[in-house]
């Protein structure tokens, strides 16, 4: 079979710049976090649960989460592009990462809505 | 002075090796490529490429001591022995010190490296006009000699070869698109924008560290990423 | 033994400037045209010229192409060809602008129309003040406007063959030249390229010194082929010592240095051009210049503890101005003589530079030899331009920025002539039956030979005997005896010997075929030099110290069968202007 190179998906561009954003999100939650614990000083179980069971902080967390499994997906990607050559077995393993990254954030969801 | 240079002659060895040389110097060697001469004076079966001697044609790029650079303008007093000799990384070798660059130059050739205007000049016996600051955008882009040291030593075009443009071409793209003279810039970054071609590039700068011209790679392409997200908002 | 075949309408052989500005105007025609390299495209030697190109663009203040005539004509010392001179200061403009709309990188001007500087031997109004005329892209010009016409010609889609060596030109017993046999250095194979028209643009043998600013390259493939073909080489006793190149390391450093307003000094600090060219100083032709800087030395004014070198002084330019027009420089200033010019002036010495002799043509780039009476008979189907061709603009000394003008203006004309020839003479003729058997008797003879000479021993003897009798100054004796050496060192070049057999990109065999070349070049310019009683641009004889236009204002040409001579006129007659006639030449 003649071996072709195809190139050309058009939506590098995107990928990159969701790649930055999530990273600036990471960023800032990291920020957040470190004040929390640098000024507020939750020190037992009962603080830590009530500061992550206010909405702001649910929210917070989720948009955190979601960067972070958005992010990994296309670090992920870029490094089975590099290195699985097979087409197939290339799909294969995305979607085992999607749907794992799916599934992560929908547990997410739970954990951070079950606390009370 | 001690060296171990890769050896490979498809005609008579089963598998590469490494060869020593002792060879005697003179005052007057002074670069790496006056070395390799005085030993290609004794054993003529080495062989590798060169040219002006003086780091402005790209022949002599070959992998010293583990860093790409070029021969010419290597200074022996700067290496450790033995110097350790190896073909540009990456690349299919053809024998000894010579690689295979069909691919670096593809890889140049797919960014359309030429200028692309199609309005006539304004007249056949009068230049295009462009201001020295205009003019001064091209400064670190033009003056790549094409010896694919960046190339060879950027693991995006270790993996890819075939499909990502690699520093050097996505430099030349970049040359193109600062130059005030070219009116292709979109079609220029619609071709590059694709996983492979541009975004393989993950900034770890091994171009910038090894660009015998002092040229910056990945600066240039950084100044791609912006005009894009400058034509998406 | 019949070789494989390729037909093309042309084939060039060389992917310099002179080169690519030809297969351009071909590729552009929708011509089947070959290009052979025996490097890159963009790895020719064209890629180290520096300084600039000169036209009369007139963008820094009033010039004409009638200036740059008499300035080249007078830097010739009268030895260029009037009607080809013309012709070329007359295209240079335009050749100039059209390498601008390719794309080219100049320096550009507030106006932003492209910057030129002074550069040595250039003037306002015949010969009374410098004049800007060399259009430049910083110190890297040569470099720019390589990879220009390269990429004009990746656009034309042009074929290049990157890593083919041409050995011989295939004449046909009528002298017709038919193409040429080469070998691909990757898998050693020899092909015969068999075109309706060749041009060559194979660019100098600067090599044939032990200093020179030359690429290795640089070994008068064309010249070796065409003087194996029977064509003589025209004016082989012209050589350029370029003033500076980069003393002990031969790199180097341009013209430009001086245009931008450097200067050289003796161990004394004094700026002695000052005494050789009070109107131009350190701006003089470069024949003064070297020859002014080797009396410094041989009086004893030499810097440096040998007293061996002179002193390139630039400081006082300032950073701004060195990092702006002259970066190369300083590179090459560190790297290659550990000095920065920011702060310390640079040790140099005259280094070869350019040759100025070559494959004699007309100024459209057809060559031409004596035949049936005409001493400007044209060989049919076979053309040449750039440094291997002498067409002649350059006489017995070519200006700056010249060569580069030369191989744009030249490169295009015989880029047209070709096509023209190609219109009227349309199918392919045929090869003789012993095509290529030449080529391969000598792969034959250097893969066959045992207890011969090493390659690089014959190579540095050939090139010390041309350094010591055949330099800046030439001494009667030196000459004479340096012919009986030269001869003796082509003897021991027809036994060299390689180790390496390999078929696989076996550049031992590739060094022994160049040197080859060297020799013939080498042998014609000792032969030459020792016949010419007189002293004329770059060639100085201690015994004829003055011009002689009376017996000497005419071209030698050099025959290798037998090392024979023969001399032409030179054509005094301009196209269009008046007639420069002789005069004495002072800068």
């Amino acid at each position: 079979m003649v071996k072709r190179i195809v190139v050309g998906a058009h939506y590098g561009l995107r990928d990159w710049l969701v790649q930055r954003i999530t990273a600036v999100v990471m960023a800032a939650f990291a920020l957040l976090m470190l004040f929390i614990v640098l000024f507020h000083r939750p020190e037992h179980y009962g603080a830590w649960k009530a500061l992550m069971s206010q909405q702001w902080m649910r929210l917070a967390s989720l948009l955190f989460l979601l960067a972070l499994f958005w992010h990994a997906w296309i670090g992920v990607r870029d490094v089975f592009m590099d290195y699985i050559k097979p087409a197939g077995l290339r799909l294969l393993l995305l979607v085992g990462v999607v749907l794992l990254l799916v599934a992560y954030a929908l547990w997410s969801v739970q954990i951070l809505w079950s606390l009370y | 002075m001690k060296f171990r240079i890769y050896r490979y002659d498809p005609d008579k060895d089963a598998q590469p090796y490494m060869r020593d040389y002792d060879i005697a110097l003179e005052p007057t060697d002074r670069m790496l490529l006056d070395a390799l001469v005085r030993i290609k004076a004794e054993d003529d079966s080495l062989s590798l490429r060169r040219s002006c001697r003086e780091g402005v044609c790209g022949s002599d790029a070959m992998n010293i001591n583990g860093r790409n650079g070029l021969a010419c303008i290597t200074r022996l007093a700067d290496l450790k022995e033995p110097v350790e000799l190896r073909p540009l990384p990456g690349l299919p070798v053809i024998r000894d010190l010579i690689v295979d660059m069909s691919q670096f130059f593809k890889q140049y050739h797919s960014i359309k490296p030429y200028l692309r205007n199609d309005a006539a000049p304004p007249s056949p016996d009068k230049e295009r006009l462009q201001s020295p600051a205009e003019r001064e955008e091209l400064d670190g882009l033009y003056e790549c000699i094409l010896c694919a040291c960046c190339s060879t030593s950027c693991p995006s075009f270790w993996w890819n070869p075939d499909k990502f443009v690699g520093p050097a071409g996505l430099l030349a793209a970049y040359r193109f698109i600062a130059d005030t003279r070219d009116q292709a810039t979109s079609e220029r970054l619609d071709d590059l924008e694709d996983p492979y071609r541009l975004f393989r590039c993950h900034s770890i700068m091994n171009c910038v560290d090894v660009c015998p011209k002092g040229l910056n790679p990945t600066r240039a392409i950084g100044k791609i990423k912006d005009l894009m997200v400058r034509r998406m908002t | 033994m019949a070789l494989p075949v390729r037909k093309f309408d042309a084939v060039i052989v060389g992917a310099g400037g002179a080169g690519m500005r030809a297969s351009l105007q071909l590729a552009e025609a929708g011509l089947k045209v070959a290009v052979l390299s025996k490097v890159f495209p963009t790895r020719s030697h064209t890629v180290a010229a520096q300084g600039g190109i000169g036209a009369s663009l007139g963008n820094m203040g009033e010039d004409s192409w009638l200036w740059h005539m008499y300035d080249t004509i007078k830097g010739s010392d009268y030895l260029g060809d009037q009607d080809a001179i013309e012709f070329m200061c007359r295209m240079a403009p335009q050749a100039v602008i059209e390498l601008e709309h390719f794309g080219m990188p100049f320096d550009r001007n507030d106006d932003g129309t492209v910057y030129q500087r002074p550069f040595g031997g250039h003037s306002q109004n015949f010969g009374e003040r410098p004049v800007q005329r060399s259009c430049c892209a910083a110190d890297r010009t040569g470099h720019a406007m390589l990879h220009t016409l390269y990429q004009r010609n990746v656009r034309a889609n042009t074929l290049f063959f990157v890593e083919w060596m041409a050995l011989d030109i295939i004449r046909d017993p009528s002298g017709q030249v038919l193409g040429v046999t080469a070998m691909e250095m990757e898998t050693g194979e020899i092909w015969i390229f068999h075109a309706r028209a060749t041009l060559f643009a194979t660019g100098g043998a600067g090599r044939i010194f032990s200093a020179s600013t030359n690429a290795f390259i640089n070994t008068g493939d064309g010249l070796g082929m065409a003087a194996r073909a029977g064509i003589p080489l025209e004016d082989m006793e012209f050589w350029q010592f370029h003033p500076t190149g980069v003393a002990g390391a031969g790199v180097l450093i341009t013209e430009g240095v001086r245009g931008e307003g450097g200067y050289l000094l003796n161990k004394d600090g004094e700026r002695f051009m000052e005494r050789y060219a009070p109107t131009m100083k350190d701006l003089a032709s470069r024949d003064v210049v070297s020859r002014a800087m080797a009396t410094e030395i041989k009086e004893g004014r030499g810097a440096g503890k040998e007293a061996d070198y002179i002193l390139l002084k630039l400081d006082h330019l300032g950073l701004d101005v060195i990092e702006k027009r002259l970066p190369g420089i300083r590179e090459i200033a560190k790297k290659f003589a550990n000095v920065d010019p920011v702060k310390d002036p640079i040790p140099v010495v005259p280094t070869c530079h350019y040759q100025m002799g070559g494959i004699p043509t007309n100024y459209h780039g057809e060559v031409v030899v004596p035949a049936g009476g005409n001493p400007n008979s044209v060989v049919p189907g076979f053309y040449a331009a750039g440094e291997c061709a002498c067409a002649s603009v350059h006489g017995a000394n070519r200006l700056g920025t010249n060569s580069l003008t030369d191989l744009l203006v030249f490169g295009r004309a015989s880029g047209d002539s070709v096509i023209r020839f190609l219109q009227e003479n349309p199918g392919h003729k045929d090869l003789p039956k012993d095509a290529g058997d030449y080529s391969v008797q000598r792969v034959a003879r250097l893969d066959g030979q045992t207890g011969g000479e090493s390659v690089f021993e014959v190579g540095a003897e050939m090139r010390r005997t041309m350094q010591a009798h055949c330099g800046v100054f030439r001494f009667p004796d030196m000459l004479q005896s340096g012919v009986a050496k030269i001869k003796a060192v082509a003897e021991r070049a027809k036994r060299t010997e390689i180790k390496d057999k390999s078929k696989t990109f076996n550049t031992a065999r590739v060094e022994a075929l160049e040197l080859d070349n060297l020799i013939e070049v080498a042998v014609a310019t000792l032969v030459s030099a020792d016949a010419r009683q007189e002293s004329r641009g770059a060639h100085d004889r201690a015994d004829f110290a003055k011009r002689d236009d009376v017996n000497w204002l005419k071209h030698t040409l050099w025959y290798r069968e037998g090392s024979r001579l023969e001399y032409k006129p030179v054509n005094l007659k301009p196209l269009t202007a008046q007639t420069f006639e002789p005069k004495v030449r002072s800068y």
